[in-house]
């Protein structure tokens, strides 16, 4: 495992307070990620875990605490705004591949249009990074004309295009065939061995094991439990997450 | 039938100025729909408001109406000239800003209902890699959203050709103004001139909607 510091945390969530509507989505959210740390975020559907996922690059607005990404609060709007969800790569479920673009222009829209790099240097890296998740062969194709495994495959190179500090991953697998899962999968594993900060929603326990430095537990809205995989998942701490790991473990 | 061959260069000439109008108001009126319809889904309250205002108030006013008022509001009383000695290229003009700011209007309602038929998920994928506003609209939404009312942009494109025939009311010698002098010329050729311009028409509507059924076919966003 890479090493964390913990002095500096990359995020640093205090006190984070989210309503939809009358739902109280995040409740009082005390969270850090170190850098170079991959936090797993599991539990119950409709406890939040998405929602904290995307209060981070503020694809949500939150109605009170304070965010802070790599010393700084997390601007309101605006090319500040961009600039820090720049920084920040996002994978979402359902890939949301620019569905007009071939996978080699989802990859260098970015990089060429934020960063403005020249359309060679981008499209090089591009090819490299679509290398590196395994579908290079596929650059020239449309988002539609790919199976979900490789669509989110191309959703992460896009992410990585950017150079980002830190990837946010919103349930990767959940939208995917049964077979197609062990292949993104194996990415993010690559990705968390070469030191990627992440936080990951997902409902892969085999991958949170392997994979992550630190589980988080959460349910209702609140983090309820946090620790190393290997304390959370041979002796979870509290009821909740007992109760939760014995439904899905079971079989 | 004679009398349509003898005036051929007449009656030409007056579809020459209806493809004029066409072509002109209907390249400003998508310029200046799409620019509505980015207002109409800004997030500031202003824009939006003055957008849905606009649109409200030129859709549902007569485009003779709102042409008479281009003639005689903006030319004779506001004095609005775009030649000094040409009388016909201002009515030209001022008819010009007539069409399109009625026709914009309807443009603006295409394309915004193609915005929403697109996932809200492709927005939050290009503000996710950085894209401002207007990068996400430009470069992400409008592509999607214009691609998939192409069919309905041809019907307003069909429509607009036939509007054009309402400038006749400010005196612009468009084809219905040529077909209503030349009636006063051959008034026993009536038939034949009227078959002759109905014809000139469907030479332009017609072809324009096998191309926007293609087009719409073949630029169509797989998902």
């Amino acid at each position: 495992m890479t090493e964390i510091s913990g002095s500096d945390p990359l995020v640093r969530l205090e006190g984070v307070n989210k309503h939809f509507g009358p739902l109280h989505v995040l409740r009082d959210i005390d969270l850090s990620v170190g850098r170079g740390e991959v936090v797993v975020v599991i539990g119950p559907s409709g406890s939040g875990k998405s929602t904290l996922c995307r209060v981070i690059n503020r694809l949500e607005t939150i109605d009170t605490g304070t965010i802070v990404f790599d010393g700084r609060e997390l601007p309101a709007e605006g090319r500040a705004l961009a600039r820090l969800r720049s920084e920040v790569g996002m994978v979402f479920q359902s890939f949301n591949l620019f569905s007009h673009k071939t996978i080699l222009e989802n990859v260098t829209l970015g990089p060429t249009r934020v960063r403005k790099i020249s359309r060679q240097q981008a499209e090089q890296r591009g090819m490299e990074l679509l290398e590196r998740v395994g579908i290079a062969s596929q650059a020239g194709k449309y988002p539609a004309q790919l199976s979900g495994g490789q669509q989110q495959r191309a959703a992460i190179a896009r992410a990585l295009a950017m150079d980002p500090k830190m990837i946010l991953f919103d349930e990767p697998t959940s939208a995917l065939d049964p077979e197609m899962v062990q292949e993104v999968l194996d990415v993010m594993t690559g990705l968390a061995k070469d030191g990627m900060t992440m936080m990951v929603v997902t409902h892969e326990m085999g991958f949170a094991r392997r994979a992550a430095n630190r589980i988080v537990f959460m349910a209702d809205g609140q983090i309820v439990e946090e620790g190393s995989p290997s304390e959370f998942f041979t002796q979870p701490s509290t009821e909740r997450a007992r109760d939760f790991l014995s439904k899905i473990l079971t079989h | 039938m004679e009398a349509v061959v003898d005036e051929l260069p007449v009656i030409l000439g007056a579809f020459w100025l209806t493809v004029k109008l066409t072509v002109v108001s209907g390249v400003i009126s998508l310029v200046w729909g799409i620019v509505l319809a980015a207002m109409r889904v800004s997030p500031l309250p202003v824009l939006r408001g003055a957008g849905a205002l606009y649109v409200n108030v030129l859709r549902n006013t007569p485009l003779t109406l709102i042409i008479v008022f281009c003639g005689l509001g903006l030319g004779t009383v506001m004095n609005v000239q775009f030649s000094r000695d040409d009388l016909s290229l201002n009515s030209f003009w001022l008819s010009i800003i007539g069409l399109s700011a009625y026709t914009s209007a309807f443009v603006c309602e295409v394309v915004r209902s193609g915005i929403n038929t697109v996932p809200l998920g492709q927005a939050e994928a290009a503000r996710a890699i950085g894209l401002t506003f207007l990068q996400t609209l430009r470069l992400v939404i409008l592509p999607q959203a214009v691609r998939t009312v192409i069919a309905p942009l041809g019907s307003l494109l069909n429509a607009l050709v036939k509007n054009t025939t309402v400038a006749a009311a400010i005196g612009v010698m468009e084809a219905a103004l040529r077909m209503k002098n030349l009636f006063d010329a051959h008034g026993d050729a009536i038939i034949p001139i009227f078959l002759g311009f109905a014809a000139g028409f469907v030479v332009l509507t017609l072809p324009m909607n096998l191309l926007s059924g293609r087009l719409a076919r073949r630029l169509a966003v797989v998902r």
